[in-house]
């Protein structure tokens, strides 16, 4: 846990009761921000506004196999004993539709060039997990600390809080252990929580948190609650029962672009861009013009694009990358090979999503074990 | 002088045409861009005028309709057709899997009045077709995209991503993973901003086929979630059963019970 500035706050952790839970977001309420939670909408847990805590999905888990998620009751008072829903933070900070600037037609004939930057409301996001993290940092590094940074981005980032909730009910989907990205949180966020079934030990992880959680005068947890919490993440991780070979599979995969799994692969493999839509990482995009219907304005768009669709290798009169065997091959070697040139490491983080909400359940790591599993 | 607009009817519900009779006051905005010398269900009537777009509803399907066809292509610089009919032959081209002639002779009682050929088919398998808007029926923002591209000077890109695209970015929550719904929007083409899913029902296909459409591995999914082969069938041999991607595989689904 570091601050800002990366010193570490050596802060004993609290207890904040369950009953209590509302007078944290009472509190962010106060200190400026919307809050955003897992909310229960058509059949999955998905963010949505959340006034009260009564509006957590208390009593509910979900079940997650490849191409199916259900929701389902739990005993237990427990608002937070799922794993995760379709989305991760992408579409509160990289919006899947969005104006980035229009242009309108002057009276002299010219063209006038307007930046749409989005009002961009302080959110705070309750439930966060460990995976959607660590994919935040990487579009962090993509869209903040690239060469060319996204004021889009940036603004909705700025005024970002983020509640994380450590995992503690894992998906069968879930491989977060084998990336090194969960299931507990351990750096970029506000508060972390872990949830027992009486409340939360909450962990303070920065400056802003530490004056919002001393208002709200809490007990330090004890340390049997801190150690059942430490407990409970280290089962989270031990009943995970995916994983990717290796956290660098870059080599094995350059190695094996000839390999007879792509083809069979394809045949399977819709090429619908579910994969890439909710892979909290995944950030390829298109850009359009859309002219008002006077020819008077322009606005000019960007939408969520995928390796899957024909438009994304369209060059110069060539679609380089025709068919369903190159455009998936694209997709694996990139997210878990050519992104460890661009930024150091995997672009997955192990949350599972791609093979859950595929429709045909094909799974990244049996895919991954398939065509490089040999050879690391 | 304004440039001028035909929308012309083939064999259709007519649906297509409230694209632009819904517009409301965008339509005025329309009439104020171009001459609509054409639009028969709105009032102008002139079929044979020279037009700089013709918008075309409706398939191929009489005799008069192979002749009518040719002379507005004669008399158009650009051919737009609009719809699942124009496009891929509509509902109505399930015929090519019957016996017209029989269905016709067993239905009227006056059959020799009725005039029509044994397929229906889409514009494109007669006259040069410069762009295609599929749907059932096509909406307002296809139309008017069309319009203002062609007014521009361009040739707008088609549609042609997976409807699944447009749900994922409308953040709607998958219906076939969550509920188990058959689904068509992995092989459909989009446009429609992915209407169906986003109200938590499956996508019927009514746009049609998208690029690289993967029916063999929809087909087995939706045997998968429990349709047998005759549903799978007609999944796809409905509103673009014309389509070839369609058709081929809505008669392959018969054929998925042996495996």
């Amino acid at each position: 846990m570091n601050d800002p500035e990366g010193k570490p706050l050596e802060e004993a952790p609290l207890f904040l009761p369950a009953s209590r839970l509302q007078h944290l977001l009472d509190a962010l309420v106060r200190a400026g921000f919307r809050c955003i939670g897992p909310r229960l909408r058509d059949g999955a847990i998905v963010y949505g506004v959340l006034d009260r805590a009564t509006e957590l999905p208390a009593g509910v888990t979900d079940i997650q196999a490849p191409g199916s998620y259900r929701v389902g009751r739990t005993e237990g008072p427990r608002m937070f004993a799922w794993a995760n829903g379709p989305q991760a933070l992408k579409p509160l900070l990289f919006s899947p539709h969005e104006d980035l600037w229009h242009a309108e037609r002057r009276l002299d004939g010219g063209l006038e060039f307007i930046p749409d930057l989005p009002n961009a409301d302080p959110l705070a996001v309750i439930g966060v997990r460990a995976c959607d993290l660590a994919a935040l940092a990487l579009h962090d590094q993509h869209f903040l600390h690239g060469a060319y940074a996204d004021p889009y981005y940036a603004r909705r980032r700025s005024e970002l809080f983020l509640v994380a909730v450590n995992c503690s009910h894992p998906a069968a989907t879930c491989f977060c252990a084998s990336t090194g990205d969960g299931p507990c949180a351990t750096c970029g966020f506000d508060i972390a929580l872990d949830e027992l079934d009486d409340g939360f030990v909450a962990t303070c992880g920065s400056e802003r948190a530490h004056a919002l959680l001393a208002g709200l005068d809490l007990a330090p947890a004890t340390p049997e609650q801190v150690s059942e919490a430490r407990r409970q993440s280290e089962q989270a991780a031990q009943a995970q029962t995916r994983h990717l070979p290796s956290r660098n599979l870059r080599e094995a995969l350059f190695a094996n672009l000839e390999n007879p799994r792509w083809a069979e692969v394809a045949e399977r493999c819709l090429s619908c861009g579910n994969c890439t839509s909710v892979c909290p990482t995944c950030f390829c995009h298109r850009e359009q013009e859309q002219p008002s219907l006077d020819g008077s304005s322009s606005a000019h768009t960007r939408e969520w694009n995928s390796c899957f669709a024909r438009d994304h290798s369209y060059i110069h009169g060539l679609t380089f990358r025709p068919d369903t065997r190159t455009r998936y091959r694209q997709w694996l070697t990139h997210k878990l090979g050519g992104w460890h040139d661009q930024f150091g490491r995997s672009g997955c983080v192990g949350c599972g999503r791609c093979i859950t909400w595929c429709p045909v359940g094909i799974d990244i790591t049996e895919e991954a074990m398939a065509i490089c599993g040999s050879r690391t | 002088m304004k440039p001028r607009v035909a929308v012309h009817k083939f064999s259709s519900c007519d649906g297509c045409q409230l694209a632009f009779l819904n517009l409301g006051e965008t339509l005025l905005k329309v009439a104020g861009l171009v001459d609509l010398v054409h639009f028969a269900e709105a009032g102008p009537v002139a079929p044979e005028e020279n037009v700089d777009i013709a918008f075309v509803e409706g398939s191929v399907s009489t005799p008069h309709d192979l002749d009518r066809i040719q002379r507005i292509r004669a008399n158009s610089r650009h051919l737009v057709t609009i719809g699942a009919c124009a496009t891929a032959g509509g509902v109505q081209a399930l015929r090519g899997l019957a016996d017209a002639k029989e269905w016709v002779t067993g239905i009227y009682a006056s059959p020799e009045h009725i005039a029509s050929l044994d397929a229906s088919t889409p514009i494109a398998q007669h006259v040069k077709v410069d762009l295609e808007l599929w749907g059932c029926p096509v909406n307002g923002r296809q139309v008017l995209g069309a319009l203002r591209a062609l007014l521009s000077g361009l040739m707008p890109a088609g549609e042609e991503d997976k409807v699944c695209m447009e749900c994922k970015r409308r953040l709607a929550v998958c219906v076939m993973v969550a509920q188990g719904a058959p689904c068509m929007g992995p092989v459909t083409r989009t446009g429609c901003g992915a209407l169906c899913p986003a109200y938590g029902r499956d996508c019927y296909g009514c746009y049609g086929p998208a690029e690289n459409a993967n029916t063999v591995a929809v087909s087995r999914r939706l045997k998968g979630l429990g349709l047998m082969p005759r549903e799978i069938s007609l999944r796809f041999l409905s509103i673009n059963n014309g389509a070839p991607a369609f058709r081929e595989a809505g008669l392959a689904a018969n054929e998925l019970d042996d495996e």
